[in-house]
């Protein structure tokens, strides 16, 4: 394929100095690391994906990044987020992010935007960009990234992981298909966990991460295959890799039309769940999506105490997954029902195909309190809006606000949080 | 006996099984047969008889939408595989 960047861009001694084994290879040589000095990439999250990527894009010389992300570093980041440190506990990612890359390579520019990307800044902040990289971490923002990138005529580099697998393709409707090509819906609402739901090993976004950074530099530099119309399966658990076609669906309601009129959508509604995995949103996008103007009710870790203590008979349903339990647990937990489990039970109930009694959900008592926990508060909101979907009784399903992580905080600091 | 490769998301609907060996003359004969051996699977696959559209299979390197959809023969050694929707990257 031709190079992406038509631009060369002018390089200093130090920095010819620097590139050196870059240089020495025929295929990238001085007409390539020119390339990549004029070239400019915008990484949507700097998180699992977005560090290796930001790490190794600097260190190639990759003249100007552009990174998105609203998140502050948490310690739970350092298990895979490798561009941050202890150091950086508390900053903004995309300010511990710049520090790190500008000691790598003090000649990259970089762009900041500590903002949620929306439908409405999307192609703004994607335009001046000759490559787009998604690293993010929801099907929303996914599906934004695609259909921005189709409609600005923009390679999307994307990478995808999942506990031990990843995925890796470009996505160039110009060239090729797009990511609706492959996926032309999202899965519904709770039937794919996150990566804070479901887990992932703390190396795979690097393994996948440093694979984007490659295909990023192919597509600048005009070199090699760029996985267009692929997609390589990667599983770690057994060393496979396993490359499939993508093939470009003619009626893509997105690739499939002029660009000029692809337009931008709410994706959270599209996909049914909020553009992150923060508790409080969360709440609000199920409770919009609903229909439902009552809030959930919520309760403290520390009220939940006191009540318990004195005695009170309260159903206490743990929607965490088996994995979780064994790390900690609360005491008086009543019932033990897995989100996945417990939503696709729902879904199977509505679609009218399995009656309630004869799924878990027949442990939940109707007439009872059920205060609802998980780690952080997120997906049990989730459930207690699918219990509410299904006639539950909206004033009798409490939230744990913090989830078992505010049990930690408030009540037994002696727990262990992860 | 052909195959189908499960991806994690869906192993644990599968007792954790990474690779099954199925029977049957064509894909939907062999997804039958997967969802029979293990029933939990079939409302992640299925939406009654209909393949949910989120989901997409493919023999060896080929997506099923692109050759005979569920009436796709498959061979003996044929290899399926369920290519899961996963949005992880932070």
């Amino acid at each position: 394929m031709q190079p992406i960047v038509n631009q060369l861009g002018a390089l200093t001694n130090d920095e010819i100095h620097r590139y050196g084994r870059h240089l020495i290879m025929p295929e990238l040589g001085m007409d390539g690391q020119r390339r990549l000095k004029a070239s400019s990439i915008l990484l949507v999250g700097t998180g699992g994906l977005g560090s290796p990527l930001a790490l190794y894009l600097a260190a190639a010389g990759v003249g100007r990044l552009g990174l998105v992300d609203y998140d502050i570093v948490e310690e739970t980041n350092l298990q895979r987020q490798i561009i941050h440190g202890v150091s950086s506990i508390g900053k903004s990612k995309i300010e511990s992010a710049a520090q790190r890359i500008l000691d790598i390579n003090p000649n990259v520019q970089i762009d900041k935007y500590e903002v949620p990307l929306t439908s409405e800044n999307a192609l703004e902040i994607l335009e001046p960009y000759d490559v787009i990289i998604d690293g993010t971490d929801n099907f929303p923002t996914r599906y934004l990234v695609n259909d921005a990138c189709v409609r600005l005529g923009k390679p999307n580099v994307y990478g995808s992981i999942l506990r031990f697998e990843g995925q890796l393709s470009v996505f160039y409707a110009k060239e090729g298909p797009c990511y609706r090509c492959m996926f032309p819906e999202p899965p519904p609402p709770g039937l794919v966990p996150s990566c804070a739901e479901g887990g992932v090993l703390g190396v795979l976004p690097g393994t996948i991460g440093t694979m984007q950074a490659t295909e990023a530099i192919k597509l600048i530099t005009g070199i090699g295959d760029p996985m267009i119309g692929r997609m390589l399966l990667y599983d770690a658990l057994e060393v496979s890799f396993t490359t499939i076609k993508v093939r470009k669906n003619p009626t893509c309601p997105v690739c499939g039309i002029p660009a000029d009129q692809v337009e931008l959508i709410d994706y959270e509604q599209f996909c049914g769940v909020p553009a992150h995995d923060h508790s409080p949103a969360a709440v609000a996008v199920n409770g919009l999506q609903n229909g439902a103007d009552l809030p959930i009710p919520q309760i403290t870790a520390l009220e939940l105490k006191q009540r318990l203590d004195s005695g009170e008979d309260l159903f206490v349903l743990d929607v965490r997954n088996p994995e979780e339990w064994e790390i900690v647990s609360l005491e008086s937990t009543t019932a033990r029902i897995p989100k996945p489990r417990l939503m696709l039970a729902a879904q199977e109930v509505q679609a009218g195909r399995i009656k309630l009694a004869d799924t878990p959900l027949a442990e939940i008592p109707r007439d009872r309190e059920i205060i609802v926990y998980c780690r952080s508060g997120a997906r049990s909101s989730d459930v207690i809006n699918t219990l509410r979907d299904l006639g539950y009784d909206p004033h009798k399903l409490v939230n744990m606000a913090g989830g078992i992580l505010g049990w930690a905080r408030n009540v037994d600091r002696s727990m262990p949080v992860y | 006996m052909p195959a189908i490769r499960i991806p994690t998301p869906l192993r644990a609907y599968t007792g954790n099984q990474a690779q099954i060996s199925v029977h049957g003359a064509t894909i939907g004969d062999a997804l039958n047969d997967l969802t029979t051996q293990h029933p939990e699977l079939r409302p992640h696959l299925f939406n009654g008889a209909e393949l949910r559209s989120f989901v997409n299979i493919y023999i060896g390197e080929e997506d099923i939408r692109f050759l005979n959809g569920l009436e796709t023969e498959i061979e003996e050694d044929d290899a399926l595989r369920i290519i899961p929707s996963i949005a992880g990257g932070n």
